[in-house]
């Protein structure tokens, strides 16, 4: 098979976990042929190449430049574009983050060609890379062939299981064609949100709440079962963002963020059907609630009827006992 | 200050589809039909700049058969100046052939700002923006969840992961719209009946080739039943052992 080309986001000078994702996915499209990674960010990152290897890079291109201390738009666009071009590459692979839904598309359109965003799944069949990728709010799952060369995917978060398989991983630098600080778009500042809170694409655990929760305050409770579990991010339903009981970016659902923990705790939530677009893809799910008859019980695999004030706290004091007891 | 909003007409979700007998698409039998929500923030932000500014000109352009006048109409009641239909069969799978058909639209209208939605709910791509920015020379700017368009420059922020970036790029641009922005407004009474005076033109789309077809369409799988395990702070107890030993996630 022909080498496979794979962006591999990092953040903060590390890879991000979509990045080993998105090798992995190129891996298995590349089937034999290299997977070529490309690594873009400040001075310094391509100390990240190793980590690229271990998971399957043969190659691994270095776009280090000063210009790139925060996401270029497109400065990243052009180099891969420019990669992607002269490389003979039969698929280039994208993560679908927040930095990939926007740079995979430009790619894209600066080498006129069609791409599968958000692909839960990829393969070859024959020559045409075929792809499935949700739509209608994740309700109907969409199975896309692309025919062009190179095929380009940007692959859904939590879809692939990064695996190991060590490659060699030799490190070649590459420049960008223009100054980054000459681009149009550029971003000014990154802000960071509480870098110790986990981020609710990447969390094993989230603990979401929504209007059952009654008040703003009481979210507390949610915050310290989160810090319970040790691995939680806390989410929202769209009604308690939409009061501003919580942030924008917290909102999980249909126009949210779709989510697929290992485990999710709705907690005053009854499961309107916008919310469950977001949400129905987690592995187990527990719904604590005042009203039996809430959807939100037809989805969880464990259902526990009451006050989430009440029982909240004492699932927080029996999860902390558990972790303790090993 | 022109602007150009691209809308696309889309079911609404809040259902549950079934697939058509063709097995390659929804079967659209009695689904509600809106402008997708994205859609509508774009149309928000592009009359709220334009009622600040007090003076421009909205335009709304949409792709597809005649019912997307319909969608178009609703724009223009909300209090878009002009709509204009790029008359297609359908919406190509592809994004790269949709932004080829709405590019030349777009280039003739010397638009000081093209506003897309995200991304649309139903082929959920998010590519059309940037494709079409690509086609005519300008910045882009994706999934911005707040807009500042000022002295000839656009300050936007977007969500990333664990927070948000602050973008600026100079006008004309292309910059699509996130949610949180703006609630796009109820067409009030008199908003309909001058959107009925509006002008709303009509002209054949020109569609790019197309390199991506569609070659089924599932439903996900359902998640089995579950089950309610007791009640109040009591059943707590039962739930932490059947999340260690049942779900095996403690």
């Amino acid at each position: 098979m022909p080498n496979v080309l794979v962006f591999a986001e990092c953040r903060g000078g590390s890879l991000r976990r979509v990045a080993l994702e998105a090798v992995t996915a190129a891996r298995a499209l590349a089937n034999g042929g290299e997977v070529h990674a490309m690594l873009v960010g400040p001075p310094g990152t391509a100390a990240l190449a190793s980590e690229l290897a271990k998971y399957g890079a043969a190659l691994v291109l270095t776009g280090e430049h000063a210009g790139f201390e925060r996401y270029s738009p497109e400065g990243f666009a052009a180099l891969a574009a420019a990669r992607i071009k002269a490389g003979g590459y039969g698929a280039a692979v994208f993560s679908a983050s927040a930095q990939g839904k926007d740079l995979a598309p430009r790619v894209a359109a600066k080498l006129a060609l069609p791409i599968v965003t958000d692909a839960t799944s990829a393969r070859w069949d024959g020559d045409a890379l075929v792809a499935e990728k949700p739509g209608y709010t994740g309700k109907v799952i969409a199975t896309i062939a692309l025919t062009a060369t190179p095929a380009l995917v940007s692959v859904r978060p939590g879809s692939f299981v990064p695996s190991e398989a060590p490659a060699a991983g030799r490190v070649e630098a590459v420049q960008p064609a223009d100054d980054p600080a000459t681009a149009r778009v550029r971003v000014t500042e990154t802000i960071v949100g509480d870098t110790a809170k986990l981020d609710l694409g990447e969390a094993p655990v989230i603990v979401a709440g929504g209007r059952g929760l009654k008040d703003a305050k009481n979210f507390a409770l949610l915050e310290e079962l989160a810090s319970a579990f040790g691995n939680a991010a806390v989410g929202a339903t769209r009604a308690v963002t939409d009061d501003g009981w919580r942030p924008h970016s917290d909102q999980i659902g249909q126009t949210g963020r779709l989510v697929s923990p290992d485990l999710y705790v709705a907690v005053g939530i009854s499961g309107a059907i916008q919310h469950l677009a977001g949400m129905r893809t987690s592995r187990t799910i527990v719904a604590i609630n005042r009203d039996k008859d809430a959807p939100i019980f037809k989805v969880a695999d464990y259902g526990v009827v009451g006050d989430a004030l009440e029982i909240v706290p004492a699932l927080t004091k029996a999860v902390r006992e558990a972790k303790a007891g090993g | 200050m022109k602007i150009a909003v691209c809308i696309k007409r889309a079911p609404e979700m809040d259902v549950r589809f079934k697939i058509a007998a063709s097995g390659v698409a929804v079967d659209e039998t009695g689904l509600k039909f809106d402008m997708s929500d994205f859609d509508g923030y774009a149309a928000e932000v592009a009359i709220q700049i334009k009622e600040k500014l007090g003076a421009g000109e909205v335009v709304v352009i949409s792709l597809g058969p005649d019912t997307v006048q319909e969608t178009l109409r609703k724009a223009l009641s909300m209090g878009a100046d002009h709509a204009v239909q790029l008359k297609a069969d359908a919406v190509p799978a592809d994004p790269w052939a949709i932004a080829e058909a709405l590019a030349p639209e777009l280039r003739a209208g010397s638009y000081d700002l093209v506003l897309f939605g995200r991304m649309s709910l139903d082929a959920a791509n998010q590519s059309v923006a940037p494709m079409v920015a690509e086609l005519l020379g300008l910045p882009c700017v994706t999934a911005a969840s707040r807009l500042d368009v000022t002295g000839g420059s656009v300050k936007a922020r977007r969500e990333i992961e664990g927070g948000a970036e602050l973008l600026e790029c100079p006008l004309p641009a292309v910059v699509s719209i996130d949610e949180g922005i703006a609630r796009p407004r109820y067409p009030s009474l008199k908003g309909i009946m001058a959107a009925k005076k509006k002008p709303l033109e009509t002209k054949p789309a020109a569609l790019g080739a197309v390199r991506m077809t569609r070659r089924a369409m599932s439903l996900p799988q359902e998640r089995a039943a579950g089950r309610i395990i007791g009640e109040g702070p009591a059943a707590v107890g039962e739930l932490v052992s059947l999340l260690r030993t049942e779900a095996k996630v403690l």
